[in-house]
């Protein structure tokens, strides 16, 4: 099982993201912005970071991206894709993903150990928690607040698109604690955690999102 | 302004030129006359002004710097010294790893966000250039007082800036320090440190060797940013037009330095340069004559093949802008096309400016015109050297004749009172509010951060070997005794590394003072240096490079003498590393060291407005034996944590609070016992079963050991005085976001 992890010029995590990938049991394979080939790849991680420098908003030139082209048909297919950070605010500015992240509500960056709950279990990249899990993995970003219009949220809430919220005091100013949100396949998933840097409690402050990355290798094995 | 060329110079030798306001003396710019047997044209001016300040010659602190060579301990870990852009250090397992600090002070004055954020980038740059992967960053900083209303403009957009530009890069910030003092209201500190990491074989050094070489400039246009920010922001006290000099601030883009790093790490893989230098203060004045002077000698440039920002700029200025995201490289012509193409895949601008040449002579033509003419050591190296007056200021036998005099608590409440204030004090409170604006978590490797006593990286995911650093510094014992405060400083340092379990290896400093026009200035200035190269010579640690930040005082207020030593060590496997406080009741708690009554400096002190008395007596042989205690301790310590500013009543208060488990102690004279920092003292906590194990380190390494307690309920309790862990976490915790929202 390949899964593919992207790098943009201005991504940070991909080095962690393929870590984790192979941390799971899949094999990482390296995709770079300007690609026109999606290696064969069975399903894609988009890592966290500043693509593009952030320039004109979060994610806003990679979706132009060559590579992203190819993502965004095969996502439309049905292939599994993971969005953590930066890679979620590409899904949004892909139209993958409805809504928006927009900048902290106290403005400040935040990088903090953060609970969050898994409140859908059933897509691809949640599939190895039990329906209402909670898990502790790190929360680092500086525009991470989710923001939708209301017929947005009562679609995403209506239909359990919501696939995992912070537990406690709202970090960012999200909508409905949103941390995470699925389309309606289920197959594309934008969190704004890191589950990749809670692999081991040696460099993370829990295994737990481990689970993000097991989680593919069962979607593949149905 | 006509183009200035030295066959203009040879025909008007007597033209007045503006050298004063360039910052140069007269003999300064009679010197360069006689070097060169003519007038310097005016990019020659603009060259050896900026080459010949204080910031970029170390014209008043090279005659007490040359100590360090001097009197460095014998050490096999020493791969490249002093006088490269960063000392590299062998680690082990072929690996190799360079670190150093720099200060970006008076900019982050005159422009935080800019001013921090460029610092960062300026040493990020350093690193990067020996050839290493950046790994991690680390920021000591020091601020007015934590409720001047100036302190709430300068640090919260420091603190934005170090965390914009480091996060940007991907670089997990590890820790650092923040402290407040009312002397560097006006004069905030930032200094930055960052650590890389590579193999033997990949180490880079900045030399142009090779005639026929090419000189390659790659990364970001130059633009008109930061022209004369090197001698002039850095050399001269801020009167009251600090805003006018705003323009001179230079701007970063963190995004085109993430890629500059990715490209140039992809180059160095590929063996594509022979010499390397960045362009930081000085731009390309400092990077076209080093790299001539540390190769072949001489270069020949073609100036109007640098890619501009602003087209509008003159030679001089292109030759003084200090415009971030450039690096020069020199590159053998059989290379060039594969250098090239990989500048392209990452979108890098780069142009080849001009070639290696034998000989002695930097020549630099602007349209074909030949601009400049200078043998390029002289622009590097042979600035002017000073052996400034230095003097024991009055101050010092006035404080230390003195004693402090404070109220020592003695009733439960006053002993809770006294815990709780240190606990809530600004320089003591918890620094989540900071720290959580920066990633710790990138890369993946990051092993311990801010609150642990050091930063520690995981640098070979199949062999666990790491690296553990900390920043230290002591102004208030600085400033009481500036050669007992160096000493100290590097002593902290190393325990701070040597409590987790790594071994102390290599040094380095950031060394920030007043004016050295002050004689007084001068010789805190030559104590520190004393104090530091003595110290490190007995604790046979080299020293591998450092920085030297001068003219931090207002008017003649001169900051604290703030030597900042970092100290870098090294771990066999980092799963072993122990960790600063514990999670289980059961556990003993026991002080490691012995305490004195040592209020002179202490953070008690500070709060009772008294900055008097006589600085504690660093004994070195004594921190090595603690160092060899807890390095053979760290097999069974379950938790250990140095003391340091604000005593046991800190300590304690940070060991407790970290996960949350109280601790039950008794203490004699504990209004003493709390309060005191004499050096060379350790918490630890073992597993009662383990008593034996460490009694026969304490008689072995002949440290002397006192049980305090043991750990486990909701409190944090002292002989009469409990203090519930909520009270303590909010007095702990609410400080910052109080100060500054």
């Amino acid at each position: 099982m390949r899964v593919g992890v992207i790098t943009f010029p201005g991504t940070l995590d991909d080095r962690d993201a393929a870590r984790a990938v192979g941390a799971g049991g899949a094999e990482a394979v390296a995709l770079w912005h300007g690609d026109a080939d999606l290696k064969s790849v069975d399903a894609v991680v988009l890592p966290g970071g500043f693509s593009y420098g952030d320039y004109l908003r979060c994610g806003a030139i990679s979706r132009f991206a060559p590579v992203m082209q190819l993502v965004i048909e095969a996502a439309n297919k049905g292939m599994p894709v993971l969005g953590i950070c930066n890679g979620f605010q590409v899904l949004c500015e892909s139209h993958l993903l409805p809504g928006a992240l927009t900048r902290n509500s106290d403005l400040h960056f935040l990088c903090r150990d953060q609970e969050i709950e898994v409140v859908n279990n059933q897509t691809a990249w949640t599939n190895s928690f039990k329906q209402g899990e909670k898990v502790v993995i790190p929360l680092k970003n500086g525009e991470g607040s989710f923001q939708c219009d209301d017929q947005t949220l009562a679609m995403l809430e209506g239909e359990g698109r919501v696939i995992a919220r912070y537990v406690g005091e709202n970090p960012n100013g999200s909508r409905n604690l949103i941390a995470g949100i699925s389309n309606a396949k289920g197959n594309v998933v934008g969190l704004m955690p890191h589950p990749e840097h809670a692999i081991n409690e040696l460099t993370g402050p829990s295994a737990q999102g481990l689970g993000f990355f097991t989680s593919i290798l069962n979607a593949m094995v149905k | 302004m006509a183009l200035d060329t030295v066959a203009i110079a040879q025909t008007t030798p007597d033209n007045s030129q503006p050298f004063a306001e360039l910052g140069l003396k007269p003999d300064e710019y009679a010197r360069i006359k006689e070097i060169l047997g003519r007038r310097p044209t005016s990019s020659e001016l603009a060259m050896y002004s900026v080459m010949w300040s204080e910031h970029c010659s170390y014209k008043s602190s090279k005659v007490h710097l040359k100590q360090f060579g001097e009197k460095a301990p014998k050490s096999d870990a020493l791969l490249v010294g002093i006088g490269e852009n960063a000392g590299v250090v062998d680690v082990g397992q072929g690996y190799a790893v360079t670190f150093k600090i720099e200060s970006h002070n008076h900019p982050s004055f005159v422009e935080p966000y800019q001013g921090a954020a460029t610092g960062v980038g300026g040493i990020v740059r350093d690193i990067l250039t020996m050839g290493a992967r950046p790994i991690a960053v680390m920021d000591p900083l020091r601020f007015g007082p934590a409720d001047a209303p100036d302190t709430r403009r300068v640090l919260p957009g420091i603190v934005a800036g170090v965390g914009g530009y480091g996060n940007c890069l991907g670089l997990p910030n590890i820790g650092g320090e923040v402290t407040f003092d009312e002397t560097y209201a006006g004069n905030p500190l930032v200094n930055a440190l960052c650590v890389g990491v590579m193999k033997h074989s990949d180490i880079k050094l900045a030399k142009a060797a090779g005639a026929g070489n090419l000189v390659v400039l790659y990364g970001a246009k130059t633009g008109g940013d930061g022209i004369g920010g090197v001698s002039v922001l850095a050399s001269e006290t801020f009167g009251a037009g600090g805003s006018t000099k705003r323009p001179s601030v230079q701007v970063g883009d963190p995004f085109v330095e993430k890629v500059l790093i990715e490209c140039s790490l992809e180059i160095f893989a590929e063996d594509l340069v022979v010499g390397i230098q960045d362009l930081g203060g000085a731009g390309l004045s400092c990077a076209t004559s080093e790299l001539a002077s540390g190769g072949s000698g001489g270069m020949k440039v073609q100036l109007d093949k640098v890619p501009l920002r602003d087209p509008s700029l003159s030679p001089e200025e292109i030759l003084m802008s200090e415009s971030q995201e450039r690096m020069c490289a020199i590159v053998e012509p059989s290379k060039i096309d594969r250098f090239l193409e990989i500048c392209k895949k990452w979108d890098v601008t780069v142009t080849v400016i001009g070639e290696v040449t034998d000989g002695n002579h930097l020549e630099i033509t602007w349209n074909g015109e030949l601009i400049v003419d200078v043998p390029p050591r002289t622009v590097a190296h042979d600035g002017p050297v000073y052996n400034r007056p230095l003097a024991q200021p009055d101050y010092i036998n006035q404080v230390n004749s003195q004693t402090v005099n404070v109220p020592i608590p003695v009733t439960a409440s006053e002993i809770k009172a006294a815990v709780l204030k240190l606990a809530a004090a600004p320089n003591l409170a918890d620094k989540s509010w900071v720290t959580s604006q920066y990633d710790k978590y990138v890369q993946g490797n990051t092993i311990q951060s801010q609150p642990d006593d050091s930063g520690m990286i995981r640098i070979d995911e199949t062999t666990n070997l790491g690296v553990a650093i900390s920043t230290d510094a002591n102004a208030n014992w600085s400033y009481l005794n500036p050669y007992q405060g160096a000493k100290l400083a590097l002593a902290e340092a190393a325990r701070n590394i040597a409590t987790a379990g790594a071994r102390p290896l290599a040094v380095t400093n950031c060394l920030n003072f007043g004016s050295p026009e002050d004689p007084g200035v001068m010789w805190q200035f030559a104590e520190s240096v004393r104090g530091l190269a003595d110290g490190c010579l007995e604790m046979g640690l080299p020293v591998t490079g450092g920085n030297v930040s001068f003219y931090n005082q207002t008017g003649s207020v001169a900051i604290l003498p703030t030597p900042v030593i970092g100290v870098l060590g090294v771990i066999q496997d980092v799963r072993t590393r122990t960790p600063m406080s514990f999670t289980s009741a059961g556990l003993d708690l026991y002080l490691v060291g012995q305490t004195q009554e040592d209020l002179a400096g202490s953070e008690w002190a500070f709060l009772h407005n008294q900055r008097v008395g006589q600085a504690p007596e660093a004994d070195l042989q004594r921190e090595m034996r603690l160092i060899e205690l807890l390095l053979e301790g760290n097999s069974f310590f379950t938790a250990a944590h140095d003391l340091s500013q604000g005593g046991l009543s800190a300590g304690l208060t940070e060991m407790v609070l970290r996960h949350k488990v109280g601790a039950t102690v008794s203490l004699e004279n504990p209004g003493v016992a709390l309060l005191s920092e004499t050096p060379g003292r350790v918490i630890v906590a073992i597993n009662p079963a383990d008593t034996s194990k460490l009694e026969a380190l304490a008689i072995k390494n002949t440290i002397a050991i006192t049980k305090l307690g043991t750990t486990g309920g909701d409190s944090l309790t002292i002989n009469d005085a409990v203090i519930s862990l909520a009270e303590l976490s909010t007095a702990h915790t609410s400080t910052f976001p109080k100060l500054f929202g």
